[in-house]
């Protein structure tokens, strides 16, 4: 008898290759192959790989990203001057960085941004046009699209941070340079700069969406894995004729904490708090320096951050004695 | 059984991982108002080496302050001449203890490191920079004491038995390979070890050690007040910043509540004292490491031609107080400044 309680999907379904439902709304493409079976992805998830769907918006979405990628990538292997083997080992270090501040929002030289502004282009054009696939892939399968709008989410969080504000702040320098430290430096002084990030509200409510999806992620998986023996797995079908399994694992939590959710209303949960973390997120970033410039002063005002006892000698800023240039 | 053995060994792999970080462990000494995440971490292994390594030399027997002074016995004498002949010859004698190599050959052995034949001959560059190094020395003992206390600093402080300080900076180009379209680094992603091999800013120290640009990048309002600092402005701030903090060998809460690092009123002490350290260094590489560009031979300059400069590690070698705050100065009125010139008995005093 097939039992989810392991890590990995025990059930293997061999069956002919599903070529799925024909879309309506036509378009110049049909679908790519007719799909082949692979024994370890069937542990995690559907054994069936392909057919492929590109599209028109799929096929010009990959060759922006890839001009995007490669304009990132060989600009980071000219930097230390095409050697493969320093490539490599620098790669985490290496960046494409946006222009510097006194180019403002103008069209820097290449070498100074403009390849920066290039592969943000690209890629901000890439991630345009996917949202757009998933977007009408959902219209052509009949199916709502609830995967769209949380993708759009964080696309607005994505040009928040490379596009939105460095607009609002009149300044390319002000964008996340293209790498791996580089881009979480970036994040550091970003922090440094406008007076502790952690003091900003929605910085804090992203953090509790994001920490909140986790939990909820948590919750229904481990729910669900734990009914499967009840068919708890059929969780569309228990959300319409409420089954044993959906009874127990409401019980359970009515048990636990006094409420629970439902077979359908926990995946509004779950959509919700993963969306609303990026959605939070962006207006925290889009806030900063264009609103408030110390977001430590900015809780001081508002009773946030709370003040504590000396303890040491006062301490004045020497820059403040007559004659002195800080 | 054999579940249980694997998970054994799993455990034990990752404890010897996490044990590989420090063998003696960290010590954590709290500095500010408990809740506020103000301490400082000593990792006991790294300062019991360099407690080891920061030993005072001996000190040579004071000399009497008394007589004509060098500047009247000997010829050339231009910084110490204040001095009496057996102060001159006792500062001479330690200078070659604590700078000059121990295994030099004999042509540059003891004072031939310096001095030629004739004793007042320039000719030799090592002493030319000699004089204005002790020059220097006096310079940071008498106005500079908002930085080094009255702990003083010596040859000593620096030097430690080598001819060149161990610790010294010259402008980093960075590596190579910009030239036509290709994107620059803007002085920074590649392993910075100035920056503690982050990909920040390489070389923090032209900016700020040797020019003034600004350093403070937070706003003061909440509103900015039209603050223009950029991001990629702090990141250079950011990388003296962990310069600082590598070379004292303590972390950030030694001198901010991380919090609110700009505010003074909830910083330590400390961050006075490091204000003053990063005027002085600037002062130093300009009044005296730069107008000596000329004097060094070109193996002693760096690549893009610039003479050795200061930084906080030239001192602190990796410790909070350079030497643990013993002082070497204080046995050392010679190097402490010039000797007030023997006054003559007030005349009022004289008349009582």
């Amino acid at each position: 008898m097939a039992e989810y309680q392991n890590l990995f999907t025990r059930v293997q379904v061999s069956a002919p290759h599903y070529h799925g439902v024909p879309h309506t709304g036509g378009g110049i493409w049909g679908r790519h192959g007719s799909g082949g079976v692979s024994h370890l992805l069937g542990r995690l998830g559907d054994a069936q790989i392909g057919p492929v769907y590109l599209g028109t918006l799929g096929l010009a979405s990959l060759l922006s990203g890839l001009l995007a990628f490669e304009i990132i990538g060989l600009n980071m292997w000219a930097s230390v001057g095409w050697s493969p083997l320093q490539f490599i080992r620098q790669l985490a270090w290496l960046a494409l960085e946006p222009p510097a501040p006194g180019y403002g929002l103008t069209i820097p030289p290449l070498k100074d941004g403009g390849w920066w502004l290039m592969a943000g282009f690209f890629l901000t054009l890439s991630v345009m046009l996917w949202w757009a696939r998933t977007y009408r892939l959902a219209r052509k399968l009949e199916m709502g699209t609830h995967v769209a709008w949380a993708f759009a989410a964080a696309i607005w969080l994505f040009l928040v941070l490379g596009f939105i504000r460095p607009v609002l702040m009149g300044s390319w320098s002000e964008a996340v340079p293209f790498g791996i430290f580089p881009h979480l430096d970036w994040t550091s002084a970003f922090s440094l700069r406008y007076g502790n990030l952690l003091y900003n509200p929605f910085h804090a409510l992203s953090i509790v969406f994001l920490y909140g999806s986790v939990l909820l992620f948590a919750m229904h998986a481990g729910t669900i894995l734990a009914v499967s023996r009840f068919g708890g797995e059929r969780e569309v079908e228990q959300s319409l004729d409420r089954g044993t399994a959906s009874e127990r694992a409401a019980l359970f939590w009515r048990w636990t904490m006094g409420f629970n959710a439902t077979m359908e209303s926990i995946h509004r949960w779950a959509w919700w708090c993963a969306v609303l973390c990026m959605i939070t997120g962006g207006i925290g970033i889009l806030l900063t320096g264009t609103v408030v410039d110390n977001w430590y002063l900015w809780a001081v005002k508002h009773g946030v951050a709370p003040t504590y006892p000396q303890s040491f000698p006062t301490v004045v800023d020497p820059a403040l004695a007559p004659g002195v240039t800080p | 059984m054999i579940r249980a053995t694997r998970l054994l060994v799993v455990l034990a792999l990752s404890s010897a991982l996490l044990a590989g970080c420090s063998k003696s462990g960290v010590e954590s000494v709290q500095n500010g108002y408990r809740g506020t995440g103000m301490a400082t971490l000593y990792d006991k292994d790294r300062v019991a080496a360099q407690y080891a390594a920061s030993q005072l030399p001996a000190v040579s027997p004071a000399a009497p302050g008394e007589g004509p002074t060098a500047g009247q016995i000997y010829q050339n004498v231009k910084v110490l001449d204040d001095l009496s002949a057996a102060e001159f010859a006792r500062v001479m004698l330690s200078i070659t203890e604590w700078v000059v190599p121990k295994d030099a050959p004999s042509e540059q052995a003891a004072c031939n490191y310096c001095h030629s034949a004739n004793l007042a001959d320039d000719s030799k560059y090592q002493k030319v920079v000699a004089r204005k190094m002790l020059q220097m020395t006096r310079d940071i003992n008498s106005k500079w004491q908002t930085h080094v206390a009255s702990t003083g600093v010596t040859c000593y402080t620096c030097h430690r038995g080598n001819a060149v300080p161990a610790y010294a900076w010259f402008k980093d180009p960075g590596p190579g390979h910009q030239s036509g379209i290709i994107a620059t680094r803007a002085g920074q992603n590649t392993p910075s070890l100035a920056g503690g091999l982050t990909s920040l800013p390489y070389d923090p120290f032209t900016p700020f050690l040797l020019n003034d640009e600004p350093i403070r990048v937070e706003g003061k309002t909440i509103g900015g007040d039209g603050n223009r600092s950029s991001i990629k402005q702090a990141e250079w701030t950011y990388s003296l910043m962990i310069h600082m903090s590598e070379s004292l060998g303590v972390n950030c809460a030694y001198c901010h509540n991380t919090r609110a690092w700009s505010d003074w009123s909830q910083s330590t002490p400390q961050r006075v004292t490091a204000w003053h350290g990063i005027r002085m260094a600037r002062e130093l590489n300009n009044q005296y490491m730069v107008p000596l560009t000329e004097t060094f031979p070109a193996n002693r300059l760096g690549v893009t031609g610039d003479v050795a400069k200061v930084n906080c590690s030239t001192c602190h070698q990796g410790v909070y107080k350079p030497m643990f705050g013993a002082s070497l100065a204080k046995d050392y009125p010679e190097l402490r400044g010039r000797k007030a010139a023997p006054e003559a008995t007030p005349p009022v005093a004289a008349a009582r």
